[in-house]
C-alpha cells in the first residue's frame, strides 16, 4: 500500500473509528466498571467487589423481574413478532402485490411513529374510563368500564410491543416467502394443492431459516428493549410490568424509587450486555455473516 | 439449504374434469375472502388508532369513544400559547428537534459514508476485523449502555444538549448505516474506478468524484431513515436532557402526558399529531427508500 493510499484510508477511516470507540466501546467497558462500584449520583468511584453482583441475590424484587422478563419475552415472541409476522407475511404475499404493499406500510408506520405519540394512542385505546377506545365500545354492550392496564398489565406490554415488533419478521419472511420458486407452486397447483396446503408443504419449511434468524434476533430485543413499557406503563402496577432492562434503567434514572443508583444498575446491565454479546457472537457462527465479507477486488489486480 | 420438496403420497390426484376444476375454484374463493378478512380485522386497531388522533384533534367530543362530534381548533391553542406557563416556547422546541434530526442525519451520511467505501473498495490490516465489529454492534443493544453513556456524556460536557444526543444515537445507529451503504458501493462495478486510478486520480479524488455520484440513492435512503429516527428519538432525550430549552418534542410530550393524561385528549392528540406529521410525510412519499433499509439491514438472514 502507497503512501497516499494510507492517507486516504486514515482520512475516511477515522470519523467512524472515534464514534464508534467513544460511545460504544469506552461506554461497554465503563459499564463493566462501574458494575463493580457502588457509584451514585456522586459519580465517584468506589469498588466494592463483588458487592453489588451479590446484592441481585438478595433482591427480593428480583425474582418477580426474572419472571416478568421470561413471560414477556416468550409471549411478545410467539404471538406476535414470529407468529403473527407469519401471518401478515403469508397474507400479504398471497393478495396483488399493491394491496400487499399498502397493508405492509400500515404495519411498518408504528416502527417511525414517535414513541411517546404511539404511547399516546394506546394510552387513549386503554382509558379505564368511556373515554376510551375499548371502553366506549364497551359502554355500548352496557358493561362497566374496565382497567385494561391494572387488571391485564402483561397483556397490555405484550399487545402494544408485539404491533411493533411483527413488522420486523413480516418483511423479512416475505421476501423470503416471495424468493421461493414459483416452479413449486406451479407443480403443487398441478397436483390439485389448496393453499393451505401450499402453505403448510412448500413456504413454511422453505423459509425455516428466516423463521429462526427471526426467533434469535427478536428474543435479544425484546429482552433489551423497555422505551414503550416505560412510556404506557412505566412498570407498573407494582411491578407487574417491569422488565429487566427497566429495572435496570429505573435504578439509574428512574425518579420514583431509587434515584442514581449508577452501580447497581450497572451490575444488572452488564448481565444483559454479556447476553448481548453472547447472542451476537452466536448470530456470527449461525447465520454465517462471515459470507459478507468478501475481500473487495480492486485490490486483488 | 437443500430445497426438496416431497410429494405427499396421500395427496389427492391431480385435478381433473369439469367438477373438480370448479371446486379447486370455489375453494380458491373462499380462501382469498378468508385472507382479506383477516388482513383487514387485524389491521383495523392501527388504522383506528391513527385516524383517532386526527379527528379527536379537531372535534369538540367524541361518542363512545370513537364517533366525532362538533368541529373545533381548540386543541390547537398551544400553537400560540403554552399549556401551562411552566412549559417552554414551542418552536424553540421544534427547532431543537429538528436540529437532533438533521444533526443525525449529517453525522450518519458524513461517516458512514466514506468509512463504507473503505470497507467496499480497499483492502487493509484490520478490515475483516472493523466488519466483524459493526455486525455484532449492530445486534448489539447499545440500550443496555445507557448508564455509561450518560457517564461519558457529562465528561464530555454534552449533557443538556442536543449534539450530545445525536451524536449517541448516530453511533448506534451507524453499524446499520454503514452495511447498507457498502451493500450500495459493492454494487458498482469496479472498471469506472479501476480507469479513474489508472488515469492517476488519487484514491480520495476517485471517491468523491467517481463513486459518491453512483450511490446518492444510498445517501437518500440513510438520510431519511436517520432524519425520522432523530426526529422520533424519545428514550435517550429523556434520560440526557433536562434543561428546558433544549427540550425536543418528545419531552415536550411526554411532560403533556404527566400533566394531562386523562384529562384533556384535545390537546394530546393535537400535539401528538403536529409532532407525527414530519414523519407520515416522509413515511409516505419515500416508503420506497425506507423499505430498502429495513430489509438491507437485516439481509443476514434471508
Amino acid at each position: 500500500m502507497s503512501r497516499s493510499q494510507k492517507v486516504a484510508l486514515f482520512v475516511l477511516f477515522l470519523p467512524a473509528l472515534i464514534i464508534t470507540v467513544v460511545f460504544y466501546v469506552i461506554p461497554a467497558v465503563m459499564t463493566a466498571a462501574m458494575s463493580f462500584t457502588d457509584m451514585d449520583f456522586r459519580l465517584r468511584w468506589n469498588f466494592v467487589g463483588f458487592a453489588t453482583f451479590a446484592r441481585m441475590f438478595e433482591d427480593f424484587l428480583l425474582p418477580r423481574i426474572l419472571q416478568n422478563t421470561i413471560v414477556y419475552t416468550f409471549l411478545t415472541l410467539a404471538f406476535f413478532n414470529v407468529g403473527l409476522a407469519v401471518l401478515l407475511a403469508l397474507v400479504t404475499s398471497y393478495v396483488p402485490e399493491r394491496v400487499g404493499r399498502v397493508f405492509q406500510a400500515l404495519w411498518l408506520l408504528p416502527r417511525f411513529t414517535p414513541p411517546i405519540v404511539y404511547g399516546i394512542i394506546w394510552m387513549w385505546i386503554l382509558d379505564p374510563t368511556r373515554a376510551g377506545l375499548l371502553n366506549g365500545l364497551l359502554a355500548l354492550t352496557g358493561a362497566r368500564p374496565v382497567n385494561w392496564m391494572t387488571d391485564y398489565p402483561m397483556a397490555t406490554i405484550v399487545v402494544t410491543n408485539g404491533i411493533i415488533g411483527a413488522s420486523f419478521g413480516m418483511v423479512i419472511f416475505y421476501s423470503a416467502i416471495k424468493s421461493i420458486p414459483r416452479d413449486y407452486q406451479w407443480a403443487a397447483l398441478a397436483d390439485g394443492a389448496t393453499w393451505p396446503q401450499q402453505v403448510r408443504y412448500i413456504t413454511l419449511p422453505l423459509i425455516r431459516w428466516p423463521l429462526l434468524f427471526v426467533t434469535a434476533y427478536q428474543t435479544l430485543s425484546l429482552l433489551t428493549s423497555y422505551e414503550y413499557i416505560l412510556i404506557i406503563t412505566g412498570g407498573g402496577p407494582y411491578f407487574a410490568t417491569t422488565v429487566w432492562s427497566l429495572y435496570a434503567y429505573n435504578m439509574a434514572f428512574g425518579g420514583y424509587f431509587a434515584n442514581y443508583e449508577f452501580g447497581y444498575g450497572a451490575a444488572l446491565s452488564i448481565v444483559l450486555v454479556i447476553l448481548g454479546t453472547v447472542a451476537s457472537i452466536v448470530y456470527w457462527r449461525v447465520f454465517r455473516f462471515r459470507e459478507m465479507m468478501a475481500e473487495p477486488k480492486i485490490e486483488v489486480m | 439449504m437443500a430445497r426438496t420438496v416431497q410429494a405427499e403420497p396421500s395427496r389427492p390426484q391431480p385435478a381433473a374434469g369439469r367438477y373438480n376444476a370448479q371446486a379447486v375454484r370455489r375453494e380458491e374463493r373462499l380462501v382469498t375472502a378468508a385472507v382479506y378478512t383477516f388482513l383487514v380485522l387485524v389491521s383495523l386497531p392501527l388504522a383506528v388508532g391513527y385516524g383517532w388522533l386526527l379527528l379527536n384533534s379537531f372535534s369538540t367530543e367524541l361518542a363512545h369513544g370513537v364517533w366525532p362530534s362538533g368541529f373545533t381548533t381548540r386543541h390547537w391553542r398551544f400553537l400560540f400559547e403554552p399549556p401551562s406557563p411552566y412549559y417552554p416556547d414551542l418552536w424553540r422546541t421544534t427547532w431543537n428537534t429538528l436540529w437532533l434530526a438533521v444533526g443525525m442525519t449529517i453525522t450518519m451520511v458524513a461517516v458512514s459514508t466514506p468509512t463504507a467505501y473503505v470497507l467496499s473498495r480497499m483492502k487493509f490490516r484490520g478490515r475483516n476485523a472493523f466488519l466483524a465489529l459493526t455486525l455484532v454492534l449492530h445486534a448489539f443493544p447499545g440500550i443496555t449502555l445507557l448508564i455509561a453513556t450518560y457517564y461519558v456524556l457529562r465528561w464530555l460536557g454534552l449533557l443538556n444538549s442536543i449534539p450530545g444526543v445525536f451524536l449517541v444515537k448516530a453511533a448506534l445507529m451507524l453499524p446499520l448505516g454503514i452495511w447498507v451503504m457498502k451493500g450500495f458501493y459493492d454494487g458498482i462495478s469496479w472498471d469506472v474506478e479501476m480507469s479513474a486510478l489508472v488515469d492517476g486520480a488519487s484514491r480520495i479524488q476517485t471517491w468523491y468524484k467517481v463513486m459518491l455520484p453512483q450511490v446518492l440513492p444510498g445517501i437518500a435512503s440513510i438520510s431519511i431513515f436517520s432524519f425520522i429516527y432523530g426526529w422520533s428519538e424519545y428514550i435517550y432525550v429523556i434520560t440526557f436532557i433536562q434543561d428546558k430549552n433544549a427540550w425536543t418534542l418528545s419531552s415536550y410530550i411526554n411532560a403533556i402526558v404527566g400533566d394531562f393524561r386523562f384529562l384533556d385528549y384535545g390537546l394530546l392528540s393535537a400535539t401528538a399529531l403536529f409532532y407525527i406529521a414530519p414523519v407520515l410525510l416522509f413515511f409516505i412519499f419515500t416508503q420506497k427508500y425506507l423499505m430498502r433499509v429495513t430489509i438491507g439491514g437485516t439481509k443476514g438472514g434471508s
